[in-house]
C-alpha cells in the first residue's frame, strides 16, 4: 500500500490487515505510556481544505502516539482559496519536508489526484474528499463491527472478517462519502449490507452497488439487522428540495424511540439487541432520538477510540513500508 | 500563385487520378493534366496512397479571442484548424465581448482573413452577453461583413421557450438557424459527469441524459411549430438520437452534430478524476457511444463537429470540481473518425467527406466548400494518408490548448497536405505558408 485513497482498491488482505493493526495500536492506548517510537523523524501533514475538528483531532492524535512530527494546516480561509493551487500548496509542503499528506478535500477526487499528479512523493491518506470516499471512518466503523460481531461469536477479532453479518446504513445516501466507503468495505469483508433512505437521497446508479436497498425504515428493520448505521443529515439538505420537512424525514427515516425499541428486541450479534452506530456529530432528535443517542447499544465513543487506532495502523503501514524498501505495492 | 499537379490521388477513397489546381480552382481531373503554364511555377506532389477529400468544415470550434488570447487566438486556431485538415470553421460566439453584436463578428471575421490559414466564420450570439434573456442583434449581423447565418448561445442553452422560439422565427428572414447547446440548466445545476453507475460510485453530482433529452425534444418541436430550422449541437446520448430520427421522419427541419470524443470515449474515464475529460456535454456510456456511432453513419447525425475548446494549463490542472470543461479536437478530429468510423466499417470515404464537409458546409450555406471534388470547383480539398498511425502528443500541436484527451494514444490516419483555395497551406503535414503570406513560426 502506497496510499490510502479508497476502500474500493482495498483488498480483503489490506483491509484485515489495517484492522489487525489497528488493533495492536489499541493495546497501546491501554498503556500507561500511549506512545510508539514507530514513525519519531518522519513528518505528517493535515492538510484540511474543509473544516472537521474531530477528524483531524484524530489523525493528529494517532500521528503523535507514533512519535511523527504533525503540521496542521487549514486551507480553508487561507491564500488556497484565494486562487493557490492545490499543487502549489502540495509542493510547499514536501518542500517543508513532509512524508504524509492527510488530506480533507471538498471536491471528489482530490486525494487520487494529488496522488496521481506526481506534484509530490508523499503518501497519501484520503481524509475524506467531497461526497466520494472517507477509508478511515470505514475502516474504524469495520473495527468497531467486528469487535461486536467476534465478540458475539465467543473469539476475539484478529484476522476475521464480517462474513454473515447483516448491516443497514440509514440516511442521506446521496452525499455520503461514509456510506461509500462502508459499502464498499463492508461487502469485502463478507457483509451483507441494506441501504435505507429516501429514493431523493440514494444516487441513480445504486442498483449496480452490491447492497439491497430499501425505501421503508421499518421493512428494513424486518430483515433482522445485526448492526444499523445512521448517517447525518446536513442541514443545506433540509431545505424541501430533497424531502418535505425534518420532521417527515424523523418520522419516516429516524431511528426514532419506537425504533429503537425494536433495535433492541433484534437478535444483535450476540442476541442482545442490534448494535447503533453513528459517525458522529449526532443531530439529536433528527435522524436519531436523544434515547437511541444515549442507548448502551450505541458505540458512538467507541467509533472515536477506533478511529485513532485505525488511523495509527494506516499511518505505521503506509509509512514504516515505504520507509524500509521503498517500493509501493 | 503557384499551380499544383497532384498525381495519384484517390478520389473519395476511390478511383486513382490526378488533378490540377490552378487559381484557386480544380483545372482538371483525370489523366488529361494540363500543361505547365508559362511564368507559373508547378508543384508536383506524388499523391500514391493518399486519398482525396473535400477540405472539413467544422461548425463548433472555440478559438477564445477577443478575450482568452492565452487560451487561443484566431492564428494559432487557425493553424490548428489548417493541420487537421479543415478549410473551414465556424468561431463560437461566447468569447470576451460576447460576439452579439456586428463589431464583434466583424472583427473575428477580420482576424480570419488576416490569418489565412483556413475559412473563419464567427457564429453569432443567440442572446445579448449570452444571458438567455433579449435577443441580439441577429440581423445586424447577418448583414455584416462577416454574413452570419449560425447563431448560438453554446455553452449555455437558450432555455427559455419562448426566446427560442423567437430565435427560431427571426433568422428565418435571412435563412439562418439556431444551433442549440441542449442543456436544461435546472437539472444541472453543479452537475459534473454523465449521471448512471460511475457517478455513483465516485460521488461527483450526476448530469442526467434527459437534461438533454428535455431541450431536444422541445426545440424539434418548436422548429416544427414555427418551420425554422435547428441544429443540435454535440449529441450525447442514446435517447437524443432516437429524438432526432423521430424528429426526422416526421420531416422537421433539424439536424444535428456529434463530437470525436463523444464518438469513442466513455464516462469510465472519469475515475481517474483526471480533469482533461471533464467536458460538456460530459462523456456519456459505451451504449451511448455506440448509438452515435451508428446515427452519424445512417444519417440521423449529420455532422461531426469538434467542439475543439482549448484551456491554458491551470484550468485542467486543479480538482476536477474546479476545472474547466472543454477539450482540443482540431488536430485529432479525422483520426478520430477514421478510428471509430472508417476503420469499424461503418463509413466509407465517401460519407466521410459528408458528415465532415459537405453537410456542414450545406448547414452553414457556404457555396464554395464541401464541395464535389469535380472540375471547375474551388480547390478546397485535403489529401490524407489513411496508413499513417501516430502517438498524440499535445505538447506538439498548433493549438496553444495542451487539453487533448486523446494524449499518448495512437490513431490512425494524418492530415498530408490542405489545400485553402488552391493555396497549399499544409504540406507533409507541416504548416507552408497562408493565405496572406504568414509564416509557420
Ligand atoms: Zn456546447
Amino acid at each position: 500500500m502506497r496510499h490510502l485513497l479508497s476502500t474500493a482498491d482495498l483488498s480483503h488482505s489490506d483491509a484485515l490487515s489495517i484492522l489487525d493493526t489497528a488493533e495492536e495500536m489499541s493495546a497501546v492506548a491501554t498503556r500507561e505510556v500511549k506512545k510508539l517510537p514507530t514513525l519519531r523523524g518522519r513528518t505528517v501533514v493535515n492538510l484540511f481544505f474543509e473544516d472537521s475538528t474531530r477528524t483531524r483531532i484524530s489523525f493528529e492524535a494517532a500521528a503523535k502516539r507514533l512519535s511523527a512530527d504533525v503540521m496542521n494546516f487549514s486551507a480553508k480561509g487561507s491564500s488556497v482559496s484565494k486562487g493557490e493551487s492545490l499543487k502549489d500548496t502540495v509542493q510547499t509542503l514536501e518542500a517543508i519536508g513532509a512524508d504524509a499528506i492527510v488530506m480533507r478535500h471538498w471536491a471528489s477526487g482530490a486525494a487520487a489526484q494529488l496522488a496521481a499528479s506526481g506534484w509530490t512523493d508523499c503518501a497519501v491518506v484520503n481524509a475524506g474528499d467531497g461526497t466520494h470516499e472517507h477509508p478511515t471512518q470505514a475502516l474504524l466503523d469495520a473495527l468497531t463491527l467486528r469487535r461486536g460481531w467476534a465478540a458475539g461469536r465467543g473469539h476475539g477479532p484478529r484476522g476475521t472478517d464480517l462474513t454473515g453479518m447483516r448491516v443497514l446504513i440509514v440516511g442521506d445516501i446521496l452525499h455520503s462519502r461514509v456510506a461509500r466507503s462502508g459499502v464498499w468495505l463492508l461487502n469485502t469483508l463478507g457483509a451483507e449490507v441494506g441501504l435505507v433512505a429516501p429514493p431523493t437521497l440514494l444516487p441513480v446508479g445504486v442498483e449496480q452497488w452490491p447492497v439491497s436497498v430499501h425505501y421503508s425504515f421499518d421493512e428494513a428493520l424486518a430483515s433482522g439487522p445485526h448492526a444499523v448505521m445512521m448517517l447525518r443529515v446536513q442541514a443545506e439538505r433540509m431545505g424541501g428540495a430533497f424531502f418535505p420537512t425534518p420532521a417527515e424525514y424523523t418520522r419516516r427515516w429516524g431511528l426514532t424511540d419506537e425504533r429503537l425499541a425494536r433495535v433492541e428486541r433484534l437478535n444483535g450479534p450476540g442476541g442482545d439487541g442490534a448494535m447503533i452506530l453513528h459517525p458522529g456529530p449526532m443531530n439529536r432528535g433528527v435522524e436519531i432520538s436523544a434515547a437511541a443517542a444515549d442507548s448502551p447499544l450505541n458505540r458512538v465513543l467507541d467509533q472515536v477510540s477506533h478511529g485513532v487506532s485505525v488511523r495509527m495502523a494506516v499511518l505505521h503501514l503506509l509509512l514504516s513500508q515505504s520507509h524500509d524498501d521503498g517500493s509501493s505495492a | 500563385m503557384t499551380d499544383h499537379l497532384i498525381l495519384g490521388a484517390k478520389i473519395l477513397g476511390e478511383t486513382t487520378a490526378d488533378l490540377v489546381l490552378r487559381d484557386g480552382k480544380i483545372a482538371t481531373l483525370g489523366a488529361d493534366t494540363a500543361a505547365p503554364r508559362e511564368g507559373v511555377p508547378l508543384e508536383t506532389i506524388d499523391a500514391t496512397g493518399l486519398i482525396a477529400l473535400p477540405g472539413m468544415v467544422d461548425l463548433h470550434t472555440h478559438l477564445r479571442e477577443p478575450g482568452r488570447e492565452d487560451a487561443e487566438t484566431v492564428e494559432t486556431g487557425s493553424r490548428a484548424a489548417a493541420l487537421g485538415g479543415f478549410t473551414a470553421v465556424h468561431a463560437m460566439a461566447n468569447s470576451s465581448p460576447v460576439a452579439d453584436t456586428a463589431g464583434v463578428v466583424e472583427q473575428v471575421h477580420r482576424l480570419g482573413l488576416e490569418s489565412g490559414w483556413t475559412e473563419v466564420h464567427p457564429v453569432g450570439a443567440v442572446t445579448v452577453g449570452l444571458a438567455g434573456e433579449n435577443l441580439a442583434e441577429l440581423g445586424a449581423m447577418a448583414e455584416s461583413s462577416a454574413q452570419v447565418r449560425m447563431f448560438s448561445d453554446d455553452g449555455i442553452c437558450v432555455h427559455n421557450p419562448v426566446l427560442m422560439r423567437r430565435a427560431l422565427e427571426y433568422v428565418k428572414s435571412f435563412d439562418g438557424f439556431v444551433a442549440q447547446h441542449a442543456q436544461e440548466p435546472l437539472l444541472t445545476e453543479g452537475a459534473q459527469m454523465n449521471e448512471g453507475c460511475v457517478s455513483s460510485v465516485l460521488g461527483l453530482p450526476g448530469w442526467p441524459a434527459v437534461a438533454e433529452e428535455a431541450i431536444i425534444s422541445r426545440d424539434v418541436l418548436l422548429a416544427q411549430h414555427v418551420e425554422s430550422r435547428l441544429h443540435v449541437c454535440h449529441v450525447s446520448t442514446k435517447g437524443s438520437v432516437e429524438i432526432i430520427r423521430w424528429a426526422k421522419e416526421r420531416g422537421i427541419d433539424v439536424t444535428a452534430e456529434v463530437t470525436p470524443h463523444h464518438l469513442i470515449l466513455t464516462e469510465e474515464m472519469v475515475r481517474s478524476f483526471n480533469p482533461v475529460y471533464k467536458v460538456n456535454p460530459p462523456l456519456r456510456t459505451a451504449e451511448d457511444v455506440q448509438a452515435l456511432r451508428e446515427a452519424l453513419a445512417d444519417g440521423t447525425i449529420d455532422v461531426v463537429g469538434t467542439d475543439h475548446a482549448p484551456h491554458p494549463t491551470q484550468l485542467k490542472e486543479c480538482e476536477w470540481h474546479q476545472a474547466a470543461m472543454g477539450m482540443t479536437g482540431l488536430e485529432t478530429a479525422l483520426s478520430v473518425v477514421q478510428h471509430t468510423m472508417v476503420e469499424t466499417g461503418m463509413m466509407d470515404w465517401r460519407r466521410f467527406a459528408e458528415v465532415t464537409s459537405v453537410r456542414p458546409a450545406e448547414i452553414a450555406r457556404h457555396g464554395h466548400q464541401g464541395r464535389p471534388l469535380a472540375v471547375g470547383e474551388p480547390a478546397n480539398l485535403i489529401l490524407v494518408d489513411p496508413q499513417a498511425r501516430r502517438t498524440v502528443r499535445p505538447e506538439e500541436h498548433a493549438t496553444k490548448g495542451r487539453n487533448s484527451p486523446f494524449s499518448g494514444m495512437e490513431l490512425p490516419g494524418r492530415v498530408h497536405s490542405t489545400f485553402l483555395a488552391g493555396h497549399r497551406v499544409v504540406a507533409d503535414g507541416a504548416l507552408q505558408t497562408s493565405l496572406t503570406g504568414r509564416e509557420a513560426d
